[in-house]
């Protein structure tokens, strides 16, 4: 019989997943680690700042009235840019006020609140600690591992069950031989600077009260046509910024990264937002956007995956996720997890609950809705042909040259011809985006 | 908001820098016969690649973690991993 571990689980990454499994873990009893390489968390964690976060409210009811959240979303905002136009689609409701349905986040300031509240239940945080690989001995199949905890430096961590949570580049997945290289077209690069305005200023030009706050989303010219988009979001103080650029195309472009977050906050779709605005930080963060396809094998004798470090993300066009299924993600695992112990099987065939429990979670279904999202995504015509069809088709509409009127209709026709874009495939475009989103 | 070079928007950020070890080494031979040079000056938001007489330069110290430059590098082309805990960038909003 090996020694007894130091920990009954060993924690890596204390962001949205591995906080909420820490949580879940030492509120059910069991002695957990939560290690974080950042020297507090949520120092190295960054995302665009939209948290769908209804499914927190499972772990920590009412979350949003005590949580560091900026402002709770009431007017999501779609736009297709050109050089020169933009055509919205915007939803405001008071009714995705109460209950709270999404808020922006700044993680520098909320991860370290939730990884408090696993504290608060018990677990233990070892910030300012990177964990250099797993400790591992050979299992019963050729090339299979068990993993028996982390190596963080010169020291050992033994542990029955390791999660990594350690985001989208997973060392400790590649390490076990969970996740191998991603192809370019399930990743993306975020490019994202917070830029400071004063609060009046930010609620006078998105049309807030109180902590109301906006969710723009963009796509076209904002990325220069490579696939992807572009964020506008409203925090209590400040704007978050940014775009998210799928690297195949990104590469094929011709274009740099640096150079198209450039023009996005010079564009004049944009510009009127950001103006008087000072950038007060500016990051970036690998996206995962495989969706269901990028789901790999989650646990092996000894370990789960869970978060972004299991590739768990979804771009359903009008909404992108991450930090709610991550959530998702960590009370499964936590549950599974805790079983496991409980029952003296932590071998991936003991461990299988958690895939099981995530599969028939909210995570599970949503990635199973929109797995044919991505592909569709990749379609061209969203993040060029089709912004600038719109943008014809409503300049004819709304431009009153005094040349005679047609029918809607016969503009239409009109400005589907100038698009060079031939009704057959807009038919296709459209019946696949019926299917996938 | 005002134009701003990269250095400029990176001047707001507040860094941990590890100066005894990089974290980022490249293989300048494998980067040129690859392509991976050319593609990992595209990608980074920082600005960490740059080229001077046919060699990848690096500022390791401008790394943003994302780890975008090692999705699109050519196997041992670049070996990226995280600074040591406790360096490296240091977000306060994240």
């Amino acid at each position: 019989m090996a020694d007894e571990p130091d920990f009954d689980v060993v924690v890596v990454g204390a962001g949205p997943a591995g906080s909420v499994t820490a949580h879940r873990l030492a509120t059910a009893g069991l002695s957990v680690a939560l290690i974080e390489r950042g020297e507090a968390p949520g120092s190295k964690n960054l995302s665009g700042g939209v948290l769908y976060g209804r499914v927190l409210d499972q772990v920590l009811p009412g979350f949003a009235d005590e949580a560091p959240v900026e402002r709770r979303i009431t007017r999501h905002v779609t736009t297709f840019l050109t050089p020169d136009s933009a055509v919205s689609l915007d939803y405001a409701s008071q009714r995705l006020a109460e209950p709270v349905n999404a808020v922006t986040v700044l993680r520098a300031k909320f991860d370290p609140w939730l990884a408090e509240r696993a504290e608060e239940a018990g677990a233990y945080l070892m910030p300012g600690v990177r964990v250099d690989q797993l400790l591992t001995e050979p299992a019963g199949e050729p090339g299979a591992v068990r993993v028996l905890g982390v190596r963080a430096g010169e020291d050992e961590l033994r542990a029955r069950v390791v999660v990594a949570a350690d985001g989208v580049n997973s060392f400790l997945a590649r390490d076990a031989g969970l996740r191998g290289k991603e192809p370019l077209n399930h990743l993306a690069v975020g490019v994202k600077a917070v830029v400071r305005l004063p609060r009046s200023v930010i609620e006078d030009r998105f049309g807030l009260t109180g902590d109301e706050g906006a969710a723009h989303a963009l796509v076209g010219d904002c990325t220069r046509g490579v696939g992807g988009g572009a964020f506008l979001y409203t925090n209590t103080e400040s704007l978050s910024v940014g775009v998210v650029l799928r690297l195949d195309d990104l590469l094929a472009s011709g274009h740099t990264a640096a150079g198209i977050f450039d023009h996005l906050v010079q564009h004049p779709g944009l510009a009127p937002y950001l103006r008087g605005g000072e950038v007060v930080e500016y990051g970036s963060h690998l996206v995962a956007e495989g969706g269901l396809a990028m789901l790999g094998t989650l646990a092996t004798d000894g370990l789960v995956v869970v978060g972004d470090a299991a590739g768990l993300t979804i771009n359903s066009g009008l909404t992108v996720r991450g930090m709610d299924l991550a959530i998702g993600s960590g009370i499964a695992a936590g549950d599974a997890v805790a079983e496991a112990v409980a029952a003296g099987d932590v071998t991936a065939a003991g461990l299988a609950g958690y895939r099981r429990r995530l599969d028939e979670s909210f995570v599970g279904r949503d990635l199973r809705t929109y797995a044919r999202a991505p592909k569709f995504l990749e379609r061209p015509r969203m993040y060029g042909a089709y912004g600038e069809l719109a943008a014809g088709l409503f300049h004819d509409v709304f431009s009153l040259d005094t040349t005679p009127r047609k029918h809607l209709a016969a503009v239409a026709r009109t400005a589907l011809g100038r698009s060079g874009i031939g009704l057959r495939t807009v038919l296709s475009d459209g019946w696949a985006g019926v299917r996938a989103l | 908001m005002k134009a701003q070079t990269i250095p400029e928007r990176l001047g707001a950020n507040r860094y941990e820098v590890d100066e005894e070890e990089s974290h980022i080494v490249v293989d300048q031979e494998l980067c040129r016969t690859t392509g991976t040079g050319q593609r990992i000056i595209a990608v980074c938001p920082a600005g960490v690649y740059s080229e001077r007489d046919g060699q990848i330069d690096v500022e390791y110290a401008a790394c943003l973690e994302c780890g975008t430059c090692l999705a699109v590098a050519a196997p041992g082309a670049l070996t990226w991993r995280y600074p040591r805990g406790g360096f490296g960038v240091r977000f306060r909003e994240g």
